[in-house]
């Protein structure tokens, strides 16, 4: 007599060390083409968050939420959304802007200080950054009741992290989302740690079980793996186009840089769990793969190497050649109408400045 | 001609704004079957259907938040707050999303959200069911905030508000529900930054809005069985002011009292004394005075009638400002 298996609990399809497993639930047929693109992802978008934490040292940006670690949750999910599907990011989605097509130095403007987000959330079918914590799964719930109401055939994804569960504005899109049966994701990026809290603060059960609880089904994906996240984001959202309602998806990963670069992790946590996640890292385990099965050689890898760094060079320049903003840009999109008192202001602000022409 | 009560020109308004635009939503708590505990959105579920008129889980931050999804889909979403103290769980959406996502976007994005707020005491109510949060809304960049106070505004000041491009929170004095008027179905009104004269005056010009425009109308009555010509400016928008024809009236009376319900102390009549000070400074004869609510949370119901303007103590400033 043998023992009921129990489900595993954490959806992996690719172990740290490089090897395909299966799994009753989700599979995945990727092309030695489309993994080699993957791969590639993965490393150009950790180049990007690389330069730009490198750039925020120098003083070029004012600030930086760095990504690594959270590669393949974000490329995974990324790559398993349509044109037609729109994304809700919180402000470390840069793998997920990548696949959006959005310039990462639109990224880079934002932290500058340029301005809020430059980039053109229609155009990318991927919405500005979100700075309060949850907030952006309301607008995504509302957006897919949109759909719904339109009879098209799309979902929206949204982004959020282990510390964002405990958000009102969550658990209300929870409730929202079951409610109207609307065609929406919920992506939880559990990276442990929300600054210097960890997961014990915000939950007694594991996330992706907190969905029952409003009616939809929840799953934990390996969240360093790129395969798993893509195989589990596809499903739920084909699922949620389908009409079958949202999905709560919990990609169990690990935040291995500091929250922001204005944060000092070795005031909270040890250096052992660093190392220990260090070896289940996301791109590690697609080169392994990739060898392993003689799917790329070494010219391939060099070769995005150097397109990374190419990138990482060419994002430097840009971002330095970036202008500050004119004066009067503070007074501009706040309305879409024209406001007499804005005018007003910008007109006496415009006045004063003109003041110091000509002055030495 | 109909004569329609004020919640009966919203209703009205809305069908209108409803018929116009297919994108146009009605969501909230209870606005559905029940028409609102108002009645403001009565038989509109009936008429558009559940898709467009959108029973909302109790909720408010949650209205407020889908509205914006919504309206990133390009639905133009009416949002019912049921009762003026029931907006701040719906504060957070309102202030750092709704009103900051056009300039976040650099003007990719519209968000023509209307949220309705049932405001102002006067009815015997329980906590929470008698507040005025203007000036919260005032203070926050990229909210546009308007305040009817009678049925032909209400009808037309509501379509234009779901007509703007623009986030617009929209007061409706609540004790005014009920009062009546004769409305002109299809009449443009004023633009929706517009004040409006409600009574030519000489002698003091009473600033008002919401349901302070009436109590101001009838203590201008009042002052006139005494001989004095007092006028009575009905803002209409509470951000942007519009402050050329307060001005006007002023530079002719030089006298100014402001009169609200919310708190005197950080409210809108601070902005309005300054600003009349700083245009009308060489033809007033008196400092601004302000009439308004006490430095208290509102008071249960026994006592509001003590809290609340009312006709004596505007005439009483009335005197005062004639006293200097």
């Amino acid at each position: 007599m043998t023992a009921p298996t129990a489900p595993p609990e954490l959806v992996q399809l690719l172990t740290p060390e490089g090897e395909r497993v299966e799994h009753p639930d989700y599979d995945i047929d990727l092309t030695a083409e489309e993994v080699r693109s993957l791969y590639r992802d993965l490393v150009l978008v950790r180049r990007v968050d690389l330069e730009a934490v490198a750039l925020q040292r120098q003083g070029e940006l004012g600030l930086w939420a760095s990504l690594l670690g959270q590669e393949a949750a974000q490329v995974g999910s990324g790559r398993a959304l349509t044109d037609a599907d729109m994304a809700f990011p919180t402000y470390r989605e840069h793998g997920v802007a990548w696949c959006r097509g959005v310039d990462p130095l639109h990224l880079l403007g934002l932290f500058r200080g340029v301005n809020h987000g430059g980039w053109d959330p229609i155009e990318h079918n991927f919405h500005l950054y979100t700075i309060v914590i949850g907030s952006q799964t309301l607008h995504s719930v509302g957006y897919a009741m949109g759909i719904q109401r339109d009879g098209a055939e799309a979902a929206t994804i949204v982004y959020f992290g282990d510390g964002a569960t405990s958000q009102g504005d969550v658990n209300e899109a929870f409730i929202w989302a079951s409610v109207f049966n609307a065609p929406v994701v919920f992506f939880c990026q559990n990276n442990q740690w929300a600054i210097s809290e960890p997961l014990e603060k915000q939950s007694k059960i594991p996330l992706y079980k907190r969905a029952s609880g409003f009616g939809f089904p929840g799953i934990r994906v390996d969240g360093n793996d790129v395969f798993a996240c893509l195989a589990v984001t596809r499903a739920a959202l084909r699922n949620a186009r389908e009409g079958n309602g949202p999905t709560l998806v919990e990609a169990f990963t690990y935040r291995m840089g500091a929250h922001t670069t204005s944060d000092d992790p070795t005031r909270y946590r040890v250096a052992d769990e660093l190392e220990a996640w260090k070896l289940k890292d996301p791109i590690e385990r697609v080169k392994a793969y990739l060898f392993r099965n003689q799917l790329a050689d070494q010219e391939f890898f060099d070769k995005v190497e150097a397109e990374a760094d190419q990138l990482g060079k060419d994002l430097r320049a840009r971002c330095l050649a970036l202008p500050d903003p004119e004066p009067a840009a503070l007074f501009e999109h706040v309305y879409a109408e024209p406001h007499a008192l804005l005018a007003e202001e910008r007109e006496q602000f415009t006045t004063y400045l003109a003041g110091f022409e000509g002055a030495q | 001609m109909t004569t329609l009560t004020l919640a009966k020109a919203l209703n009205e308004g809305l069908r209108a704004a409803m018929d116009a635009d297919s994108k146009v939503l009605v969501m909230g708590e209870d606005v559905g079957k029940l028409g609102g505990v108002f009645r403001v959105t009565d038989g509109l579920q009936k008429d558009f259907g559940e898709d467009r008129v959108i029973d909302t889980p109790l909720a408010e931050s949650g209205i407020i938040g889908t509205a914006i999804g919504l309206a990133l889909r390009g639905y133009r979403p009416v949002c019912e707050i049921q009762f003026d103290g029931f907006v701040f769980p719906a504060a957070d959406q309102i202030i750092t999303q709704l009103a900051k996502m056009p300039l976040r976007s650099l003007g990719k994005l519209k968000l023509p959200v209307v949220v309705r707020i049932p405001c102002g005491g006067g009815i015997g109510a329980v906590e929470h069911h008698s507040e005025s949060p203007e000036s919260y809304f005032t203070h926050t960049a990229g909210l546009r905030v308007v305040a009817c106070s009678n049925p032909v505004d209400a009808y037309t000041m509501i379509q234009d508000a779901v007509r703007c491009d623009d986030p617009v929170v929209f007061f409706e004095p609540k004790r005014r529900y009920w009062d009546k008027a004769d409305v002109e179905f299809g009449a443009p009104g004023l633009p929706l930054d517009r004040a409006r004269v409600a009574r030519e005056g000489d002698d003091v010009t009473l600033v008002a809005y919401g349901p302070m425009v009436k109590t101001c109308l009838e203590a201008a009555a009042a002052a006139e069985e005494d001989g004095r010509s007092v006028g009575v400016i009905d803002l209409r928008s509470l951000n942007p002011l519009d402050m050329p024809v307060v001005r006007e009236a002023v530079d002719r009376t030089g006298r100014c009292v402001v009169v609200h319900e919310a708190p005197v102390f950080s409210g809108l009549g601070g902005e309005i004394a300054a600003r009349v000070t700083e245009q009308c400074f060489y033809r007033l004869e008196a400092p601004v005075l302000r009439v308004g609510g006490f430095s208290t949370p509102y008071p249960p119901s026994r006592l509001e009638d003590h809290y609340l303007p009312d006709l004596d103590r505007i005439l009483e400033a009335v005197d005062r400002v004639f006293g200097y």
